[in-house]
């Protein structure tokens, strides 16, 4: 049995032009489209960006520093006078 | 650091994430439940040939579009606030969430970029049986990719088949399996998919409740009523029994989660189910103020039976919880407290040892850590009494959820039973009260999760860590100036939705 060396292009248009005339035709579809673009940019490129760091990549830079910053908090509070350091401040 | 903690932080990060969740939620159970029903609507489309089904599946897949494209990606918000304002959580249950969420990611991804298009534009553009099966497969792959995130939900509730590595601070994953089955995560998946799919059929009955009221769309609104009401009949006697089963896991892992919820400081034999009753919400666990207001009726030893899987059996209280019970062989909170600090101080020995290069101590306080580490959550309790959850809202939640999930299954009887005389439309009080029930479900999906989140306070997972460790050393400031930003982006994404869903609920279907 043979198989057209052009199927798999032909295929791959046929995906294409479903996608693409899907879209195409779309009423409702539109606006929502623009909802979800614009609340993942909000998600994504303000929120994540700015007030949603992930601390623990950022304050520290190896994860053997992250697992000792995770164990001193988990230990600390048997060690009476250690005050915990707040974000910000130099560990 | 529990001395120096930031209680304000802690509290501004859970109601940030009670909000996040909660509206999440708003829209998960109906893309969950609805697809169900439109597979079914289209298989009757695609058996009968019938335009009028057909018309019908279009309109119902338009609104799971619209509920579906504002829901999409809420959810990620969590995950933005586990990295910020948990940061010791999340990286302590990386381990553990990592590949459960890998996974529903992958089947989020493969099944919506494929058969979500394919049952979108597949109409007249594909074959009938390939366009079926990719509705189909949209509601199976749907709910799959909830597995996983409830899985993950589970194991905070139920921590089966891990281990703590002192040395990474992670919770290791040992067995896959018993983690994915784990008879809370089964529960919890069936109990959460079989609700939503009542809840969608409420969705589709308060609409076609809303056309038949204004006499629009006439056949297909008693098209519609007729499916969902036999789903959503069977959906809500599932529910109930798969809920009652829920209890009893919560009942021999959460004991002070159930005797929040049925407000039980004392532990009883035969112990009743509080049928009606308002919880005094200024009794403590300490006190002797009666745990009611006013007139409370109990039914008897069924709590016993929901609990134990016996009417004659004891029920622990939040006393018993707390204080101990040594008659029933019950080690109270105070107690744990002494095992937890035990866990660690060796946990705290054990890394001086290796800093030292004391191998052999080290060796020694490792095993006393092991000897005590189920109860290393309770040695950051500062007294006992910080175990129970907040009562009242527990058992608020609790009798709200049940109250409304005993109306649902008579509601659908009704429904189906005027359907089948052909007096629906006669039945204006019943189309009217139709109209309200999607919202009154919604209470009750919302109630359910109330139940399952706050009832196991104070801990992120249970019995190892508790919210005030969980938490990032953050100041209370931060978390509160996101979480009004939440706010206002969620409002008007609710506004947009709502909008949306009742423009093309007055355009109705589409006209052949």
């Amino acid at each position: 049995m043979s198989t057209s060396p052009h199927a798999a292009p032909g295929l791959i248009l046929r995906v294409f032009h479903f996608y693409r005339d899907g879209f195409r035709q779309m009423t409702v579809g539109r606006t929502l489209w623009k909802i979800i673009a614009l609340k993942l940019f909000v998600m994504f490129a303000v929120l994540k960006f700015f007030f949603f760091p992930n601390f623990l990549a950022t304050e520290f830079t190896t994860d053997s520093q992250r697992a000792d910053h995770v164990i001193n908090n988990l230990t600390r509070s048997v060690q009476r006078n250690v005050t915990t350091p707040v974000k910000g401040e130099k560990l | 650091m529990i001395e120096n903690l930031d209680l304000g932080m802690v509290n501004w990060a859970r109601a940030q994430f009670a909000l996040t969740a909660m509206y999440h939620w708003l829209f998960v159970p109906l893309t969950l439940g609805i697809t169900w029903i439109i597979a079914f609507y289209h298989s009757i489309y695609v058996k009968t040939g019938s335009e009028e089904w057909k018309r019908l599946t279009k309109f119902w897949m338009k609104l799971f579009g619209v509920n579906f494209a504002i829901g999409v990606a809420t959810g990620i918000i969590m995950e933005f606030e586990f990295g910020t304002n948990w940061s010791n959580y999340s990286w302590m249950v990386g381990d553990i969430f990592g590949a459960p969420l890998a996974i529903e990611g992958i089947f989020a991804f493969f099944i919506e970029a494929t058969f979500f298009a394919v049952m979108f534009f597949g109409w007249n553009r594909v074959s009938k049986r390939f366009h079926l099966f990719s509705t189909w497969m949209v509601a199976v792959g749907s709910n799959l990719s909830a597995v996983w995130i409830l899985v993950a939900n589970a194991w905070m509730q139920y921590p089966v088949g891990q281990a703590f590595n002192p040395d990474t601070a992670r919770f290791e994953m040992q067995n896959f399996a018993e983690v994915a089955f784990s008879p809370y995560a089964v529960n919890k998946f069936v109990h959460a998919t079989s609700s939503s799919m009542l809840m969608a059929a409420l969705f589709i009955i308060s609409i076609s409740s809303y056309y038949l009221l204004r006499k629009r769309h006439i056949m297909m609104a008693k098209r519609s009523i007729a499916v969902a009401a036999i789903i959503g009949l069977i959906a809500s006697v599932f529910t109930i029994f798969n809920g009652d089963e829920s209890a009893y896991e919560i009942a021999q892992v959460q004991p002070m989660k159930l005797a929040a919820f049925e407000g039980l400081y004392e532990g009883e034999t035969n112990a009743g189910l509080v049928a009606f009753g308002l919880i005094n919400r200024d009794k403590k666990v300490f006190d002797t103020q009666d745990p009611f207001v006013g007139f409370h009726l109990k039914i008897p030893a069924v709590l016993s039976l929901m609990a134990n899987r016996s009417f004659g059996s004891f029920v622990p209280g939040m006393k018993d919880l707390v204080y101990g019970n040594s008659e029933q062989g019950i080690l109270g909170a105070a107690q744990k407290m002494e095992r937890g600090q035990n866990a660690i101080d060796s946990l705290n020995a054990y890394k001086q040892s290796q800093k030292d290069g004391d191998a052999e101590a080290a060796a020694n306080h490792l095993t006393a850590f092991n000897e005590n580490k189920e109860f290393l959550g309770y040695g950051y309790l500062t007294k006992p009494e910080e175990a129970v959850p907040p009562v009242a809202l527990s058992f608020n939640a609790f009798h709200i959820m049940v109250a409304l999930g005993t109306l649902f299954p008579i509601i659908f009887i009704g429904y189906l039973y005027f359907s089948m005389k052909g007096k629906l439309e006669e039945k204006k009080w019943l189309l009217g009260f139709g109209t309200i029930t999607y919202f009154l479900g919604m209470i009750a999906s919302q109630a359910g999760w109330v139940l399952a989140e706050v009832g196991r306070q104070p801990w992120a997972i249970q019995d190892l860590l508790p919210v005030t460790v969980a938490r990032t050393n953050l100041t209370s400031g931060t978390v509160q100036t996101t979480f009004y930003m939440f706010l206002i982006l969620f409002t008007l994404l609710l506004i947009a939705e709502i909008s949306i869903m009742v423009k093309q609920i007055n355009i109705g279907p589409e006209e052949n």
